[in-house]
């Protein structure tokens, strides 16, 4: 019952932290390099920007849904599962996810990347 | 890239996992939360917690380096990029603790060093929108992913 309560928790917190991190990076590129805009018009302008990008909210939003998902799976089920497990498949998840929707260039390098760093994130629970 | 973002990068990965490591340690110390829709109090109440006040509090810095990495960076260069941190962690607990690192564990940092290794040789940011080609097309690896 805890184990399916697990996988519940694990597959919630990988589909709610890949939808917020498509939509972060979403915001974040309309926003611009914020090195440069610290530079050239100030803090306060960077932190407005971002502030005003309406889906920089959602992603937040979707952060915190991973984010209490993670919580909640952390005390139900073994940290030593739930923990990498998730992250493991957000690393798959976002790779796809990036490619379709971010039109990102995912190509052999960046899969051997996300693919690599997935399994050895899940080998270090053991 | 420029040194400034290396150091960006190595705030993401060591901010999210010494945040992490926090909120797991204070967690752990409040035992089963149990989940009801009568007991969001007590979920409310872990935030009182110094271990996991002073997670969130690291985990905000994180929050701060990773927007700032996303601005200028692909999602799929910054994701594996910051997974040292996970290395980090092992490599800690096994110099600075003294802990047992068993073998999977050592194949698993490998792996993650490896990973990191390939999508730092490569460009940072894809530029698909200004005309060039920064990378291999996927298709070449994933055939079934020909869009």
């Amino acid at each position: 019952m805890s184990d399916l309560y697990a996988w519940a928790a694990i597959g919630l917190v990988s589909v709610a932290s890949t939808t917020g991190d498509v939509l972060l990076s979403y915001s974040m590129k309309r926003v611009g390099d914020v090195g440069e805009l610290w530079k050239s018009r100030g803090p306060l302008v960077v932190v407005g920007r971002v502030l005003t990008t309406p889906t920089f909210a959602l992603g937040v939003l979707a952060m915190a849904v991973a984010f209490y998902s993670l919580l909640f799976g952390l005390s139900w089920g073994n940290l030593s599962l739930v923990a990498p497990a998730s992250a493991s498949l957000t690393f798959v998840f976002n790779a796809v996810a990036a490619r379709i929707f971010l039109q990102e260039r995912v190509g052999r390098r960046r899969w051997m990347a996300a693919l690599l760093v997935a399994a050895g994130v899940a080998l270090m629970a053991f | 890239m420029t040194f400034r973002k290396y150091l960006v990068l190595a705030g993401v990965a060591v901010f999210a996992t010494v945040g992490d490591s926090l909120l797991a340690r204070g967690m752990k110390g409040l035992g089963n939360v149990n989940v009801s829709l009568h007991n969001l109090s007590g979920l409310l109440l872990a935030i009182l917690n110094p271990w996991v006040a002073a997670g969130i509090l690291l985990l905000l810095a994180f929050f701060s380096c990773y927007m700032a990495a996303l601005s200028w960076a692909d999602l799929t260069y910054v994701l594996p990029a910051t997974s040292l941190g996970y290395v980090l962690v092992a490599l800690v607990a096994h110099f600075g603790f003294h802990e047992v690192i068993s073998w999977t564990r050592w194949l698993g940092i490998g792996l993650i060093t490896a990973g990191v290794g390939f999508v730092a040789a490569g460009p940072s940011v894809t530029p698909i929108h200004h005309g060039e080609i920064a990378d291999v097309p996927s298709r070449t690896v994933f055939p079934e992913a020909k869009s």
